[in-house]
């Protein structure tokens, strides 16, 4: 069987948990050895590290390739131009010629660079919608020039590519719900978001989400019925060179931890406050808040007003070694989300025998036994677990030898098999 | 006669480097210094040593018509010695004509007079000991940092024994009243106040070049013009600038070092003006009145006041907790710590917190190495965390700090001994040697 999966982001080039889990999966699914992949992003930096996949950076593919290709046999020319509808143009001139010509009313255009490839930037900035319709037009072409059995595509950044694929091929379109506009805005739903997610859950044939915490939205406010999804939990790469040597911390107050994209989501405040809290009963405790987000200056701000800072660090957005050097020195992680489909960090945390605390709102929560569970708005509490997991060591040993055990049997293998029966149920050889 | 008193200051600070979170107890060094050379340098090239050499030109020209004074701070005068020791030397060489004052300031430009009295003294005692090493005079006027003053920082200098201070002619203190007169402080009267005439300061710091202005061009027969017809009674004029004013703010091109030295030359020849240090200035002129200044004033911003260093709660926790650790540092004997303590206090840290962005945001970036004041803040309270347990280590609070504190003693004790024993090994070894 082969998939043709879209994505928008692959590592090392990630800004959160979406990437880390199409790695996994993908990687997870090379093991099985049942699936091919085929996995597309909106652009290759041509430094990631693909296992056993096949990575096309929708940047790479030349939209006017199939013209060269087939330029003596006039069938098929024709057949692209009107076909396709879709005309590259280079610049504001060669499109007013182009614009100039008789195209069919559908005749979508598409800036280009010189090789008639477009241009996409991968990132989440202004310009970001326009960025998603390309990549769907691009997808369209990518989903000529292969052959596959079914579509895969990861939130709705590459809804509309997977959408655009099944529109061309009329291959069966499974759609991965990492996440939810509900979930990253807060409560504040972006309406155009809304109705490109709502689009591609009504024209798959399959949803995947990572959590029934997921689900549940899914089925509430999208109105899908819940017999079109189905659960598949996230899982954790192992630690890679587990015996290397461990990073040191420079001072012997414990570390209490925040790690993740300092955004409203992610409940930044309410580490904040639990810290503040904490402080008033022990100074020997050092809190970091490690990330970056729209979020981030305001929780500078509010530190430093609750006169807390010598306590309280910010290190910015930390990259992959940085993260094993930060729960290294770890002594209690907290994931604090008001709402959190999934959540790989804390498994990660675990790994590197951490003791974690993470908010009943989040998916994780439905899977780890051994963790400390509350409520992402209970401060009180929050501080309460902070303080018995640094002061009680009976405690953080159980959380941290347990965690390590459970953490082991979260294996994306796993996952991807889960994966593989949903294809199984929509493909018919 | 209208007296003319023209005074620079001079002031660069060690900035520090991107000190993450992980460095906090392992990497103690703080400063950045590619940042800091190359920043000295290339000021040293366009302002210091150009302008000495034109102030010197025209001592040697003009002789005792010809007065400057400046104030250069602890941290401006080690990083020449570091970076640009000529710009020393151009010094030395202007002070030898006898046309120059130096004035008393904090050592690290600091805003210790606005929190810790004991600080403050030290913070001057030591850097009038520099002044007084590298060019032999012992300052006698204060000017502290960024012309902050009030009546009761005033009080305190004079106890000191300074006998006048500068500070900014503020509109708000001084209401109808005119800078251009000698006043005295409202709580001891033996302090003479030199009030900047700020409009004509910042006509030549900042709007020299600016082709917006509706007096621009600016040249030295209309500046001399504007002199004359001040107000025939006023007194003095104080024209108080910052030195990098001449050459980087306002670039050589823009004619700034031609205006300056026509503008010195026409008024030292002048029948009705004269140029005079800050020292001669009170010895020649009556005060007029008491000035009343209850809550401190600075020559900063439009507001005058101290919220370009401590108007937003960042900026006020770091300051707060920086002066938190005096109780220790009076117990520190360890120069680097005691140098990097210093280095702590200087007021650009908190500057460049200011989220003052909107009317003064273009002076707030200058040579300002971070994108937002929330980076600033951050990266200080690392800097000043990793401060903090070295301190402790050596200045303990608590019976665990002790502890450590006697273990490192101990290891010095041992190193020490190491050492004695290592050089004795040695001598007998060469004995030996000798002896066969």
């Amino acid at each position: 069987m082969k998939v043709l999966m879209f994505g928008w982001e692959f590592p090392p080039h990630i800004s959160g948990g979406l990437g880390t889990a199409c790695f996994g999966l993908t990687k997870g699914m090379a093991k099985l050895n049942e699936v091919e992949v085929i996995f597309v992003v909106p652009k290759a930096f041509g430094d990631e590290n693909p296992v056993d996949i096949q990575l096309i950076g929708a940047n790479q593919v030349p939209i006017l390739q199939k013209k060269i290709q087939f330029e003596d046999a006039r069938q098929k020319i024709d057949y692209f131009e009107v076909g396709s509808e879709l005309v590259p143009y280079l610049g504001e001139q060669e499109f007013w010629n182009l614009k100039s010509k008789i195209y069919s009313k559908k005749t979508r255009f598409i800036k280009t660079s010189e090789g008639f490839k477009v241009d996409f930037t991968g990132k989440y900035d202004d310009g970001l919608l326009d960025e998603i319709r390309n990549y769907a037009l691009v997808a369209e072409v990518i989903a000529r020039n292969n052959k596959f059995d079914i579509i895969h595509a990861h939130d709705w950044l590459a809804y509309p590519a997977g959408m655009a694929a099944k529109r061309i091929s009329g291959k069966p379109l499974v759609i991965h719900v990492h996440a939810t506009d509900f979930d990253r805005s807060g409560g504040s739903v972006n309406p155009r978001v809304y109705a490109i997610e709502r689009e591609g859950m009504e024209m798959a044939d399959r949803i995947i989400a990572v959590s029934s915490l997921t689900k549940n939205i899914i089925v509430e406010k999208y109105g899908i019925q819940p017999e079109k999804i189905t659960v598949v939990y996230n899982a954790v790469e192992p630690v890679e060179n587990e015996n290397e040597v461990k990073f040191e911390k420079g001072f012997d107050e414990k570390i209490v931890t925040f790690l993740g994209r300092i955004t409203a989501q992610k409940g930044p405040e309410y580490f904040v406050e639990a810290a503040n809290l904490l402080l008033k009963k022990m100074k020997k405790v050092r809190f970091v808040m490690a990330g970056s987000g729209d979020l981030m200056n305001q929780m500078i701000a509010r530190v430093a007003e609750l006169g807390i800072s010598e306590h309280f660090h910010f290190t910015g957005f930390l990259s992959g070694k940085d993260v094993a050097h930060m729960l290294q020195i770890t002594d209690v992680f907290v994931m604090p989300s008001v709402s959190e489909p999934f959540g790989i960090v804390p498994l990660e945390a675990m790994q590197f025998n951490v003791p974690v605390i993470i908010s009943n709102q989040s998916g994780v929560a439905e899977v780890i036994k051994n963790a400390i569970k509350i409520d992402f708005w209970d401060t009180i509490e929050m501080a309460d677990a902070i303080y018995g997991l640094i002061n009680y060591s009976a405690l953080a040993a159980h959380f941290k030898n347990e965690g390590k055990h459970e953490v082991g049997h979260f294996e994306w293998i796993n996952s991807a098999r889960e994966v593989t029966d949903v294809y199984k149920s929509v493909v018919h050889f | 006669m209208k007296t003319v008193c023209l005074f620079f200051q001079v002031h660069q600070p060690f900035r520090h480097r991107r000190y993450h979170f992980f460095d906090i107890g392992n990497d103690h060094y703080y400063y950045d210094d590619f940042t800091n050379e190359s920043i000295m340098n290339k000021i040293a090239t366009k302002s210091y040593l150009p302008t000495n050499k034109l102030l010197l030109k025209l001592a040697n020209q003009l002789r005792s018509n010809f007065k400057v004074s400046f104030s250069i701070t602890g941290q401006a005068l080690e990083q020449f010695q570091l970076y640009a020791p000529e710009v020393i030397e151009s010094f030395q060489k202007l002070v030898k004509t006898g046309c120059v004052e130096f004035l008393s300031e904090t050592y690290s430009h600091s805003l210790s007079s606005l929190k810790d009295k004991i600080i403050f003294e030290e913070q001057i005692k030591l850097h009038d000991k520099k002044i007084v090493e590298l060019f032999g005079i012992q300052p006698r006027v204060f000017r502290n940092t960024e012309m902050i003053y009030s009546d009761e920082i005033g009080a305190h200098v004079a106890e000191l024994g300074y006998t006048a201070m500068l500070t900014e002619g503020a509109k708000h203190v001084l209401g109808w009243k005119s800078p251009n007169y000698l006043y005295v402080n409202a709580l001891n009267p033996r302090l003479k106040v030199l009030m900047r005439n700020f409009k004509l300061s910042d006509d030549i710091a900042f709007r020299f070049a600016d082709t917006n202005w509706s007096d621009y061009p600016l040249t030295a027969e209309k500046f001399i013009s504007w002199l004359e017809n001040i107000n025939p009674k006023d007194e003095v004029v104080n024209l108080f600038l910052s030195y990098e004013a001449i050459g980087d703010r306002q670039a050589k091109e823009t004619g700034i070092f031609n205006f300056l030295e026509s503008l010195l030359v026409k008024i030292a020849k002048h029948p009705s003006l004269k140029l005079a240090t800050p020292s001669e200035m009170i010895e020649e002129l009556q005060p007029i009145s008491i000035v009343s200044v209850p809550t401190p004033i600075s020559w900063a911003d439009e507001e005058r006041d101290l919220t370009a260093w401590l108007g937003n709660g960042m900026q006020k926790e770091a300051f707060g907790k920086l002066y938190s650790l005096s109780e220790q540092i009076r117990r520190c004997t360890d120069e680097e710590l005691l140098k990097d303590w210093n280095y702590l206090q200087v007021s650009d840290h908190f500057y460049y917190m200011s989220t003052k962005y909107f009317s003064d945001g273009k002076d707030h970036s200058y040579n300002n190495p971070f994108n937002t004041p929330f980076e600033a803040f951050v990266n200080y309270m690392n800097v000043l965390s990793d401060f903090k347990i070295r301190l402790n280590s050596f200045v303990p609070v608590n019976e665990i700090d002790s502890e450590i504190a006697s273990l490192h003693n101990i290891i010095i004790e041992k190193v020490e001994k190491i050492k004695k024993l290592e050089a004795n090994i040695l001598a007998l070894q060469k004995r030996e040697r000798r002896k066969k």
